[in-house]
């Protein structure tokens, strides 16, 4: 494989700092069984993404050529992974040349270094944050927090989460796993001022987080925001930011200085390229023909805006994925959600049983190439596995990444890995595949087995399987859930049978290929 | 015509009566059926898991079995979604992760001329109406891979709907898995476990009296969970029920996917 140069500065492609939050402490069937066991975050999960996904649905039907757009957003992102370095050396220009600054981030430890020099050289003891998936990956608050700088979330799920010293289990909507009673409980334990006579209403709640963000907008003199970025146009040095309460605005043109944190993924090439992505993020997202705020925003304008714009672009791990030809278009994920809002694992078990920023079907395929997977005891190297690959995410995702292909990928990348390292390829998993793969290119053998299939089980009472002892290898994941049927005789025996009767019956004696291949069908 | 028949090695062990039926079925819409014994498996469940390298002898078997045959055969038969879905979609890859590329061409030219049932039956013999008797109600559940990956439409549908005396009852939420996925049925088994639940009580809100498919595999797990909950809905093959005839019909057994009579 071939070593991607992502332009200046130059560097080796490398792993997310292990200090990212793209790992959780438990491989995912474990942390699964905590979600599958709580009926209130399931109920929460089920009703948010039936509803996120009929309105999906309906907004995507009503384009007519959406199967185009999908494409030209795909061709798109192609073109940006397949010129990444010359793209990045344009943006660095060309918002250098509209007044702002540059920065470049290899990793977590450096972006949050950068962040936190800029806010402590401007005296910040308080910094307002626009909704940022990248920001929260190298854990900005955290690290800012260390430094002494309170921040505050302007998004409204994201400060029920940050009240609630939680974590985000959704891209698109980080307290999905919360109902309205329990989003009560949370701003009275934290807003202070708050009147206990407000009821669960969602306006009720709305205007709650609207009172409290309000004024801290307006109490920020010399003040710093932090956002992310949806898109960073190459050609003008523009960074888009689609939201929908109007908070990211509000930090995004109040503050004197304001800082970027983006992905290097982040890119398109020109402003034109806006058009595609601005029809396919809204309708896959929110289900909504155009999300409500769409801000712009090119270096500084003296009087319009703040006074300092500072762009940090972040590698922490995308320059290995890109490094992958057959993952890196993991990369092209435009962060809709659509995928996970479908998908029939994440409906159920929720973002954190994946233990990163990036939940459900794009997570399990984005974090462990972010992050490596170092071995069987590495969490994120089940990620791969937690999928039936039943192929929804695919079919809703607005630049067409093949998730499920990915994913058996990734599952490749982590069988090699085990053969390929001495006296590490002996699981339960690898004897039984390996002792199978030999069966199966063995006709005479497998004849033999198939036949033997019948007899052998025909100690077990009953006419099914039900529950066995958990001393066997891996049947009982399937028997402590579900009856399995119990093998008789196999279809070759009857299928000997009835080549008799037809042969008989019709005079003819049809070739018949023995199972050791001595005669040819 | 002359069809070659691959059972799949799910079937061949734990549903035989799914490969009876397909041959019933082809043999009465007037087609020779051949069936190569030295057949295995296509390789899914290496293939889904990751085992490319374990896969590959499988693979070879498989394109060894089926392609001397290619110049005498009109079609070979898979009565599974994913199973045919693996032999178009993975095959190849598998082949190329070996870097073998005279297996990758092989492979190519036996898989070009695979087909699942009811893609046989719809676009290769033309027909939809196969004379089947079935006085039963069923719902019918796409299994993804039939859906996603060979994207067989309607095909299953309109030949249900062309069976004499059957009621087909609309199944909510049909397009979500039911939550096999190979190995992952028991890798994560918590959550196939939790999928599988909510499919087989929405098999029983249809209030059809048997759950239809196109893979043995997913047949096998709703059917399974039925069986455990003690729901009354049994789980049946599309080929079981293309088979049944009024001189024949099909009466299911107490084991799942089976047929006594």
């Amino acid at each position: 494989m071939s070593t991607v140069h992502l332009g200046i500065p130059q560097v080796r492609p490398q792993h997310a700092s292990p200090s990212s939050t793209l790992r959780g402490e438990r491989g995912f069937p474990e942390a699964a069984r905590d979600a599958l066991a709580d009926p209130t975050l399931r109920e929460n999960l089920r009703r948010a993404t039936s509803t996120i996904q009929t309105k999906r649905a309906s907004a995507v039907r009503e384009v007519r050529d959406w199967q185009k757009l999908r494409n030209a957003g795909s061709a798109l992102k192609w073109q940006v992974t397949d010129h990444l370095p010359e793209l990045l050396e344009q943006l660095e220009s060309s918002v250098t040349a509209a007044g702002g600054v540059v920065h470049w981030a290899r990793d977590a430890e450096e972006a949050g270094e950068i962040v936190t020099a800029l806010a402590l050289e401007r005296g910040a003891r308080e910094v307002l944050k626009v909704k940022s998936m990248a920001t929260q990956e190298i854990g900005l608050n955290e690290v800012l927090a260390h430094a002494g700088i309170r921040v505050i979330e302007s998004d409204l799920a994201e400060l029920i989460v940050q009240l609630a010293d939680d974590t985000p289990s959704h891209i698109l909507v980080p307290a999905i796993h919360r109902n309205r009673e329990e989003i009560r409980e949370i701003f009275l334990a934290s807003m202070p001022d708050l009147d206990e006579s407000i009821t669960d209403e969602p306006s009720e709640l709305a205007e709650a987080a609207r009172r409290f963000l309000r004024e801290k907008f307006l109490d920020m003199p010399g003040s710093v925001a932090i956002s992310g970025a949806n898109f960073a146009v190459a050609e003008t040095g523009t960074m888009v930011v689609v939201e929908s309460e109007g908070n990211g605005r509000m930090c995004l043109t109040l503050p004197k200085t304001l800082i970027s944190v983006v992905g290097i993924e982040k890119i398109v090439p020109t402003f034109e390229d806006l058009e595609v992505f601005l029809q396919l993020l809204p309708r896959s997202s929110t289900g909504e023909r155009m999300n409500p705020y769409t801000t712009m925003f090119t270096g500084v304008h003296e009087g319009d805006g703040p006074e300092e714009f500072h762009l940090v672009l972040l590698d922490n791990g995308r320059s290995a994925v890109l490094e992958d030809p057959e993952g890196r278009s993991a990369l092209h994920c435009i962060r809709c959600s659509a995928c996970l809002n479908v998908c029939p694992v994440y409906v159920r078990t929720g973002g954190h049983a994946y233990g990163s920023t990036y939940p459900g079907p794009i997570g399990a395929i984005l974090s462990p190439q972010m992050t490596g997977m170092s071995g069987s005891d590495d969490p994120n190297s089940t990620l791969p596995y937690a999928s039936s690959l039943c192929g929804a995410c695919y079919d809703v995702c607005p630049v067409k990444i093949n998730i499920p292909e990915i994913l058996v990928h990734l599952r490749t990348k982590d069988v090699d890995r085990r053969r390929e390292t001495r006296g590490d390829f002996h699981g339960t998993w690898d004897m039984a595949l390996k002792g199978a793969g030999k069966l199966m290119s063995s006709p005479r053998a497998y004849d033999l087995a198939v036949r033997s299939a019948g007899p052998l089980t025909s100690v077990l009472g009953g006419k099914n399987i039900g529950k066995l002892p958990g001393v066997l290898p891996l049947i009982p994941g399937w028997t402590d859930h579900r009856d399995l049927p119990k093998p008789g005789a196999s279809f070759r025996s009857w299928w000997d049978q009835h080549e008799k009767e037809r042969s008989s019956a019709d005079g003819t004696t049809e070739p018949d290929a023995a199972p050791d291949g001595e005669e040819q069908a | 015509m002359r069809i070659s028949l691959m059972t799949t090695c799910l079937v061949d062990v734990m549903a035989p009566d799914v490969a009876r039926a397909t041959v019933i079925l082809l043999e009465r819409l007037g087609h020779q059926v051949v069936f190569d014994k030295r057949q295995t498996c296509c390789g899914q469940m290496h293939t889904n898991s990751g085992y490319y390298t374990e896969a590959a002898p499988v693979v070879r078997s498989f394109v060894d079995t089926f392609e001397p045959a290619l110049d005498t055969v009109d079609a070979i038969v898979m009565p599974s979604g994913s199973c045919a879905g693996c032999v178009r979609d993975q095959h190849q890859l598998v082949a190329r992760h070996e870097g073998d590329s005279e297996l990758e061409e092989r492979a190519a030219a036996v898989s070009a001329k695979t087909y699942e049932l009811s893609e046989l039956l719809v676009d290769v013999l033309k027909v939809t109406d196969v004379g089947a008797y079935f006085p039963h109600s069923v719902t019918y559940h796409p299994t993804c891979h039939s859906m996603r990956f060979l994207k067989v439409g309607p095909r299953p549908l309109k030949l249900l709907r062309a069976v004499d005396g059957i009621e087909v009852k609309n199944l909510p939420e049909s397009d979500t898995c039911c939550g096999f996925g190979g190995t992952f049925s028991v890798k994560n088994d918590a959550t196939s476990d939790a999928m599988v639940t909510d499919k087989a009580a929405n098999v029983v809100r249809s209030g059809a009296d048997f759950v239809v498919a196109g893979d043995v595999s997913c047949l096998m797990n709703i059917g399974g969970k039925l069986r455990r909950t003690g729901a009354a809905p049994k789980s049946i093959h599309l080929a079981q029920i293309l088979a049944s005839t009024k001189e024949d019909p099909f009466v299911p057994s107490e084991t799942i996917l089976g047929r006594s009579a």
